[in-house]
């Protein structure tokens, strides 16, 4: 049958099990937006093409498919980037096609034109630059084969316009994608997996790094059968919560930066570490030259690249952690680690004080108070979509993820601005999923202009502006390291209840603690976006908080005991 | 083992545009200073073969074979540094030489098997191939006479004896819109 390029797109995302997909339409895509309308797919009008990748992303890590995001060529394209590198720093599946000039005008600087694969070359997991109809349907399926097999990643497809306008006699591909070069699947070497296994039984204090790839590698069952058998305790990356139960007794929380001091202790301490599906990120590890020395070290990861890139191990496991975890348990005797497990529970120690929910009732709204409340209220059922920031924190710290993929985070490129329409994306994932954004009102204003999106398509997420008046990270560092020189981060910000009003949506304000929980149900109860206005404290800070480049167990801790003084930190 | 030293791979790629530029780019954004890069088709239909020389420890050439691979269009990598292997450099030298000199030029090219490709009243220039050290060896002597101007391929390197590299490849199929990518 006869097809042109800008339906054979859509044929092939149809048969690659597609139904939404997030774009803003222009010239060189043209063609392509008047074919998708013969076609179950559902397109999503973004405000800014940013907004497409990360939905594209949102929907990616909430479902666990390929995300989709469409855009014209120049602008268009390159308001991609921002998503594209904060889907490739966090190893997210997302397809973003993009349309081009056509091919007789390529290289002559025309009018929307540029080099879009040169631009996402560093970025992307692979790209490509089609200027032959006969080239979409393979080079489509291509794409999609690379982005989720793998270290899953972004891929971009640019498509000339004469290549969507042309037509060909059209047969769908069928058969398995192969690409000479590639090699996604690897299985860890067997002699290796013994020696693992030996590391493993002998060790007297050893820690599980839980990182994302758990979540990607769909293996928390795996993961959990392997710490019940070995009693190992599990820290987690950021990426990592929600990949094993946080409030199982041998969950110890998130490490690193932001992470608990216990667990970054019981890291410096441990005597081994098994880490699984994580990267040793320098936000994870502190000072290389004294992170964990007394630790052996098992890595399980899929990308051969990341094994000693930034610390040795004693043993690198190539492969999909699940099929790792499958060749581990078996072989690991079963033990209980009280002693280790009581040391930990030593290292607790005064966390409990310094916890500033053991403030006394002051009358002010603390944003940890609106993460625990959330979390309550929800039962810690709901999907929370984080920015980047303070309030990313926070809500690491104290909501509990019980489960994979209710989590979703700019991690790697700690994107601002990622929140909502990240979580845009997921709302089309998870359609039955509580949603609530969390986000600071620095990072909103970024790309709050996504709640217009949201009303025009009806969807449904609670977005909790985590109010601080502040770029609150930077006044952070600028408070610990600058002096209290508070240069460019306080900010003035819109009344986000009439932000919110503006779009036809709703908006809440809440100043007090025993407002949250009327606030939540309102917000439940009310069709459509709402956006929570919480005023919280000012001049907070994320506690413990390990300097860029420190020592791991060197870590700045909040004021103990807040108990006696009633003084803000 | 775990110094930095000069290394030397040999990389099998497909011949698709942009190849080269996503191995450059692998290198450059990953801080790696490349000493060679030369890229050349082989007798095998879709497939081009290059030869990298670059300063790495054992840590970071283990992560470059790893990161080279990560290249969907990555075939095959080898490092052959420690591998006993032929390797070449081909160098076009133009050095002054006038009547007076001329003489004492191509004796000295005599003794570096170098060729003369061309003679100008003022000028030689002088084809060699070799190791990099042959070929500085030779500028070293030319150097005082005035060197005019260089040009180098940079290394190729080919492992010794019986061992056929790319006989593991067949031509890499040609992609039809019917099988799709293949």
């Amino acid at each position: 049958m006869k097809r042109t390029g800008a339906q054979i797109i859509w044929e092939v995302l149809v048969r690659e099990g597609v139904d939404v997909v997030f774009g803003y339409p222009g010239g060189a895509i043209m063609p392509a937006y008047d074919t998708i309308l013969g076609y179950p797919i559902r397109h999503v009008l973004v405000r800014h093409e940013q907004g497409a990748s990360h939905m594209a992303d949102g929907y990616a890590r909430a479902s666990g498919k390929v995300g989709v995001c469409v855009a014209t060529s120049g602008p268009g394209a390159t308001n991609l980037v921002t998503g594209i590198a904060t889907a490739m720093l966090d190893s997210s599946p997302i397809v973003c096609i993009t349309g081009q000039v056509s091919s007789k005008l390529l290289g002559t600087d025309a009018f929307q034109e540029t080099d879009i694969t040169g631009v996402t070359l560093p970025i992307t997991k692979h790209n490509y630059l089609v200027t032959d109809v006969q080239d979409i349907a393979p080079t489509l399926r291509e794409a999609f084969y690379i982005a989720r097999s793998g270290r899953p990643g972004p891929v971009l497809v640019d498509i000339t316009k004469d290549a969507q306008q042309a037509s060909i006699d059209f047969e769908p591909p069928k058969g398995e994608v192969r690409l000479p070069g590639y090699r996604p699947s690897q299985h860890a070497v067997q002699t290796d997996i013994e020696k693992a296994i030996d590391l493993i039984d002998e060790a007297e204090r050893p820690l599980i790094l839980a990182g994302q790839g758990i979540v990607r590698a769909e293996a928390t069952r795996e993961l959990l059968s392997f710490v019940e058998k070995t009693g190992i305790p599990v820290a987690s990356t950021l990426l990592g919560l929600g990949g094993f139960p946080a409030t199982h007794p041998l969950s110890l929380g998130m490490m690193g930066m932001h992470g608990e001091a216990w667990v970054n202790n019981a890291i410096q301490e441990a005597d081994l570490l098994i880490a699984l599906g994580m990267r040793f990120d320098d936000r994870v590890t502190g000072n290389l030259k004294t992170y964990a020395v007394k630790a052996k070290k098992i890595h399980v990861e899929i990308d051969r690249s990341e094994i000693n890139k930034n610390v040795k191990v004693d043993v690198g496991l190539i492969g999909d952690v699940r099929d790792t975890l499958l060749s581990l348990i078996p072989g690991c005797k079963q033990r209980n680690r009280g002693p280790w497990v009581e040391r930990i529970n030593l290292l607790k120690g005064d966390s409990a004080v310094r916890d500033i929910q053991q403030l006394p009732y002051n009358d002010k709204l603390y944003a940890a108070h609106v993460m625990h409340d959330l979390w309550r209220l929800t039962d810690g059922k709901a999907l929370v979509v984080t920015d980047v920031g303070q309030h990313q924190m926070w809500e690491a710290q104290y909501y509990k993820h019980d489960h994979p993929r209710k989590l979703v985070t700019s991690g790697g490129l700690g994107t601002m601005g990622f929140a909502l329409p990240a979580a845009i994306g997921a709302r089309f994932a998870k359609p039955e999923d509580e949603i609530w954004v969390v986000v600071g009102d620095g990072g909103f204003q970024m790309t709050a202009c996504e709640l217009s999106t949201c009303a025009q398509e009806g969807l449904k997420v609670h977005v909790a502006v985590i109010n601080n008046g502040y770029l609150g990270m930077v006044r952070q560092w600028q408070e610990f390291f600058y002096n209290r020189r508070y240069s460019a981060t306080p900010m003035r910000s819109p009344d986000f209840v009439k932000l919110a009003e503006a779009h036809g949506l709703t908006g809440i304000r809440v100043t007090k603690r025993e407002e949250i929980a009327g606030a939540v149900e309102r917000a439940r109860a009310t069709p459509g976006t709402v956006v929570v206005d919480f005023r919280v404290e000012q001049e907070d800070s994320v506690y413990p908080m390990v300097p860029a480049g420190a020592d791991l167990n060197d870590m700045i801790r909040r004021p103990s005991p807040i108990v006696e003084t009633g003084e803000d930190p | 083992m775990d110094r930095p030293i000069l290394r030397t791979f040999i990389a099998y790629v497909e011949d698709r545009p942009g190849v080269l530029n996503r191995v450059a780019s692998l290198f450059r954004r990953r801080a790696y200073n490349i000493e060679s890069l030369s890229v050349g088709r082989t007798h095998i239909a879709g497939i081009s073969r290059l030869t990298l020389v670059l300063e790495a420890d054992e840590d970071g050439a283990r992560r470059l074979e790893a990161n080279l691979y990560k290249l969907v269009n990555t075939l095959w990598v080898r490092d052959v540094t420690h591998t006993a292997s032929v390797a070449r450099d081909l160098a076009l030298i133009k050095v002054k030489a006038d009547a007076t000199s001329r003489a004492q030029v191509l004796q000295l090219c005599e003794v570096f098997r170098a060729r003369t490709v061309d003679v100008a009243p003022e000028a030689l220039t002088i084809e060699i191939t070799g190791t990099g050290d042959k070929i500085e060896g030779l500028l070293e002597v030319l150097r005082p006479f005035g060197i005019i101007e260089m040009v180098r391929t940079g290394m190729i390197v080919m492992t010794r004896g019986a061992e056929e590299a790319e006989a593991r490849f067949d031509s890499i199929p040609v992609r039809t819109a019917e099988n799709g990518a293949s």
